[in-house]
């Protein structure tokens, strides 16, 4: 119950100590470790385990494309390529002008407007190969 | 048997962002009998004799956790809903936090005062951030009117905790080590979460869809709802549909209605095979669709995937085999082993490439996965792989070099 009182949401904390860098670097966790007297590798363990927790740099923007079944049967790898092709990067990797991420995650949720993505915090529905390059535009 | 609004009866009835529309039309009206009417146990009675059982997959009876929970001494008790559906192809938790935001916490209100819990979160998934913001002011918006606000002067604070990204969270044990702050690994049970859950206090975790069903049976009583249904699926469930269909969507059926009315009403054609219950659910054949969608046969959170007669069945299981093998949280290793097998095999048969020994791997692997994974996710993650390899055999082995030259 102790835990209870004293309770952070830790979660959070960390979404918002990566929203400005993009990622948690190693000095940073190590900093909320310290101001928030939580053990170090307890962060890191935390941080590596949730999929929107990245330690790792990541683009300005994060292109996170649905590779669930759902999607998958309405031709989301051909949306996939349309970026790929566009970005000139393949899932887990960074436009070279850091403006962009890729990276293929499992069902979104929005199976009834398949193909979709995530961008950023927004989700994008009923994509075709050439809506998704407009799409992207929107992103600086 | 008709489509039946219980679950959704608000649903595009009134403003999700305008509290006044939904007291308009009776909200809040059961909160208010039960704190004002019934004690703690009547609730908990009343939901017990309703029958209902959670809408998140398992179907444990509610009243029965809530009973447990209530009756387990301690100095707090805590009220989770699970809105995390992570369940591939189920969306029918969103649909309902988009429309009517309302009925969920009235739910969550009533479920507070039948465990008399001062504290509730509503643990949301990352990928409905779109809805924190709508969700949070829905709440704010109820607790200033003082409808949290108990006869006895206590109040309910509810707080909504976002998730980061992890299918396994939705399981509940993993759910609870989120909100402590932790990896999202899953707890052995027993001790099962109403008599030891949050911080090691009795907790009752409902799906979404359970807590709205809630202020209908405090209103109408528990004896009502336990009419409607089957004799152990009562009420109605509230389906999400999408694959090879013309309509996807989220419709709500009384319970141990046929999948076939279902496959209609989203407009299927050529049905080759359903996938009930998402990734981890089962495989119905084409030729099953007469099957009543129930507890009893299949039903999962209710998700219902349509595959037309073009679909491959082992395209369709590697992609499900992946995902499992992805979102596997690596505690046990029945599982954490056993999707990269699983994924290993599929792969190979998928390029043409199996051998004879792969089918009777695949089985046993299945079988052992079932028997041993710690959890429901690696439990259930063999179930499409079985029920495709019983069912569609010939497409997996027109995958095995010589078997394919013999056909």
């Amino acid at each position: 119950m102790a835990e209870y009182q004293g309770n952070r949401d830790v979660l959070a904390l960390l979404k918002e100590a990566q929203e400005k860098p993009g990622y948690l670097a190693a000095e940073l966790l190590q900093q909320i470790a310290r101001d928030c007297r939580i053990p170090v590798g307890h962060l890191y363990g935390v941080a590596t385990f949730y999929g929107f927790l990245d330690t790792r740099p990541v683009g300005r923007n994060v292109i996170r494309i649905c590779q669930s079944v759902p999607c998958y049967l309405k031709e989301v790898d051909a949306v996939a390529k349309a970026i790929e092709d566009e970005l000139g990067i393949k899932p887990g990797e960074i436009t070279g002008d850091g403006r962009f991420s890729l990276h293929r995650v499992n069902c979104l949720g929005a199976c009834d407007h398949a193909p979709a993505m995530m961008v950023n915090g927004r989700v994008h529905v009923d994509l075709t190969p050439s809506s998704v390059i407009d799409i992207l535009g929107e992103y600086r | 048997m008709p489509e039946e609004r219980i679950v959704l009866r608000h649903c595009d009835t009134i403003d999700p962002e305008d509290i006044e529309t939904y007291l308009a039309r009776g909200g809040f009206k059961a909160l208010e009998k039960a704190t004002g009417a019934m004690s703690p146990t009547q609730v908990v009675e009343e939901v017990k004799g309703s029958g209902l059982r959670g809408r998140g997959g398992a179907g444990f009876p509610a009243g029965v956790k809530w009973e447990l929970c209530a009756g387990t001494p301690a100095a707090q008790r805590f009220v989770i809903c699970n809105a995390d559906e992570g369940e591939v192809g189920t969306f029918k938790d969103r649909y309902i936090l988009e429309r009517d935001p309302f009925s969920l916490i009235e739910g969550i209100a009533i479920a507070g005062y039948a465990i008399e819990a001062r504290q509730a979160f509503i643990y949301l998934r990352a990928e409905y951030h779109h809805l924190l913001g709508p969700l949070s002011k829905a709440i704010a918006g109820i607790r200033e009117r003082g409808l949290l606000r108990r006869p006895d002067g206590s109040e309910l604070d509810i707080q909504v905790r976002e998730g980061a990204g992890a299918y396994v969270c939705g399981e509940e044990t993993a759910l609870m080590e989120s909100i402590e702050g932790k990896r999202g690994e899953a707890r052995y049970r027993p001790p099962f979460p109403p008599t030891r859950g949050l911080w090691g206090q009795p907790t009752i975790i409902n799906n979404v869809e359970t807590l709205m069903n809630i202020p209908a049976i405090v209103l109408n009583g528990g004896g009502w709802f336990s009419q409607i249904g089957t004799e152990r699926s009562k009420g109605t469930k509230v389906f999400s549909i999408s694959g090879d269909v013309r309509q996807p969507g989220v419709f709500e059926l009384v319970m141990g209605s046929p999948l076939q009315e279902l496959l209609e009403l989203a407009a299927a054609s050529d049905t080759k095979m359903v996938q009930i219950g998402g990734a981890a659910g089962r495989v119905l054949p084409g030729d099953q669709i007469d099957t009543p969608l129930s507890f009893e046969t299949v039903l999962g959170a209710g998700s219902v995937i349509a595959f037309d007669t073009t679909r491959d069945a082992v395209a369709v299981v590697l992609r499900n085999a992946e995902f499992f093998a992805e979102e596997s949280c690596g505690l046990c290793s029945p599982c954490r082993e056993g999707t990269l097998a699983m994924v290993e095999i599929l792969t190979r048969l998928s390029r043409g490439e199996g051998t004879d020994r792969d089918l009777a791997a695949l089985e046993e692997l299945g079988r052992v996965m079932m028997a041993t994974a710690l959890c429901g996710l690696g439990q259930a993650a063999p179930n499409c792989v079985l029920d495709t390899l019983q069912h569609f055999r010939p497409d997996y082995e027109s995958k095995i070099k010589h078997l394919a030259a013999r056909g």
